[in-house]
């Protein structure tokens, strides 16, 4: 049939176009989580800190960067960092630089991913109980090896199902970069739907293909949990 | 500050913030009404219903706003012939009006899983107490269950509202002037970077009244449930 051979894969079919913006949008999921994580986990480690300026720093960051529309926090990533860059290389040089969509993508989805951990990190902490920071403390252990072998194990499980919902959330957003010039699956999308004008083909293929990548997430989601509970006793 | 920018950039912005209000105040209402029979479907005894609503939810929820956009706006575009003799062409033509079409179905999906957990989350007790006082069930759904789970959704309601004002800047993409999109006019005319600062301080602004005017709105409305 005609349509099937548009998606087929080789030279007159999209599917091997299909198949690589697929492929980037997955990596740029997959980057920008490791970045999000860390930053999440900073900005709440500020907003739990004793000192006013780290506290205000970190609310404000949350506020922001939760309040602005992710499309508006890409284009500012985007342009802004090649001005800022520009700045900076200008005082070397008279090169002009271009900013990596990738990179500019993988900060901007990394800095509102981390606004939204930090949150989910935050109601995990206070879900860890003050007997556990006393426990460790009548032990000897130091505040960093307490962080690190009492509270960090324990955050983890509670904040799982929140960081979950993160990243369904920016496995959706990624589309967003195909505005940047970023050729993930619905740019890619876009580039088939123009050369064979069959758009509600294609961007119906686009929308199962993302389906299929938040269905396949949902179930690495449960076995994650299943191991991060494993040491979870169970009411029977 | 670039004041010329401003003189001229300035009023138009906020003629997109009235439209993105626009987009967000439409859908969200339309969504609220659709909502209700999808949340009920889902619940539903018939299998089919159940399957069907199921459906509806888990693609909406599932795929990216902006893909979804395209597919109405570019793909209504493929059935042009069919639109035009059904006379909904014109409609479909308008940019806005497909963004609010699919606005409206993606918020539609989302606030019907809201309602369906407080729904669910209401206690049973009181339905059985409502029963046992010889309530009929579509009385018991209106005056018992329904006042009750509005109460429960409040506060993720909220949020789907700042989600819905934040999503809508996809509009742009389509050629829609709400507030992203005159700032995407602005900057591809002066070149300056300011304009983009301008609108985040706009979105700001009203996702933070939002996010107040909600708090109160909640504060008032679970009153009752406050001890003195």
């Amino acid at each position: 049939m005609d349509l099937l051979r548009l998606l087929s894969f080789g030279p007159d079919g999209w599917g091997d176009e299909l198949l690589q913006g697929t492929w980037l949008t997955i990596r740029l999921a997959l980057a920008t989580v490791p970045f999000g994580l860390a930053l999440g986990f900073l900005v709440a480690l500020a907003k739990r800190s004793p000192n006013r300026y780290l506290r205000a720093f970190g609310n404000a960051y949350t506020t922001v960067f939760r309040g602005l529309p992710e499309l508006l926090t890409i284009f500012i990533v985007y342009f802004g960092g090649q001005i800022a860059l520009q700045r900076i290389v200008g005082l070397f040089s008279g090169a002009t630089v271009e900013v990596n969509g990738f990179i500019a993508g993988m900060v901007a989805l990394g800095v509102v991913f981390s606004a939204y951990a930090s949150e989910v990190f935050l109601g995990a902490f206070n879900n860890i109980t003050r007997g556990q920071y006393e426990a460790a403390y009548a032990l000897g252990l130091r505040p960093a090896t307490t962080l690190r072998l009492v509270i960090i194990p324990q955050l983890v499980r509670l904040a799982l199902p929140g960081l979950a919902n993160l990243w369904l959330i920016l496995l959706k957003d990624t589309s967003l970069v195909s505005v940047i010039a970023l050729d993930d699956l619905l740019r890619k999308t876009g580039l088939a739907v123009r050369v064979t004008k069959e758009p509600f083909l294609f961007f119906g293929v686009a929308c199962l293909i993302y389906l299929a990548l938040s269905m396949i997430s949902s179930i690495g989601i449960v076995a994650i949990e299943r191991w991060a509970n494993r040491g979870l006793r169970r009411a029977s | 500050m670039n004041w010329d920018a401003l003189a001229t950039y300035g009023p138009r912005m906020l003629q997109g913030l009235v439209v993105t209000l626009q987009l967000v105040v439409i859908s969200i209402t339309l969504g609220a009404l659709l909502s209700i029979p999808v949340a009920l479907a889902r619940m539903s005894r018939s299998r089919i219903l159940r399957a069907v609503s199921f459906g509806y939810m888990y693609f909406f929820r599932g795929t990216p706003l902006l893909a979804q956009v395209f597919l109405v706006y570019y793909g209504a575009g493929q059935f042009r012939t069919q639109l035009e003799a059904i006379g909904l062409w014109w409609l479909f033509r308008d940019a806005f009006f497909c963004c609010v079409l699919t606005f409206t179905l993606n918020t539609g999906a989302y606030q019907a899983e809201i309602l369906r957990g407080a729904i669910r989350a209401v206690p049973a007790g009181q339905r059985e107490a409502a029963m046992s006082l010889g309530l009929r069930p579509r009385q018991i759904f209106r005056k018992i269950v329904m006042p009750q789970a509005i109460l429960i959704a409040l506060r993720p309601l909220g949020n789907e509202v700042i989600l819905m004002v934040k999503g809508s800047s996809v509009a742009a993409i389509v050629t829609v002037f709400d507030l992203m999109g005159v700032t995407r006019l602005a900057y591809s005319r002066t070149f300056d970077f300011q304009v983009y600062l301008w609108a985040a301080v706009l979105y700001l602004v009203v996702v933070e009244i939002i996010r107040r005017v909600w708090d109160k709105l909640e504060h008032r409305l679970t009153r009752h449930m406050r001890s003195a």
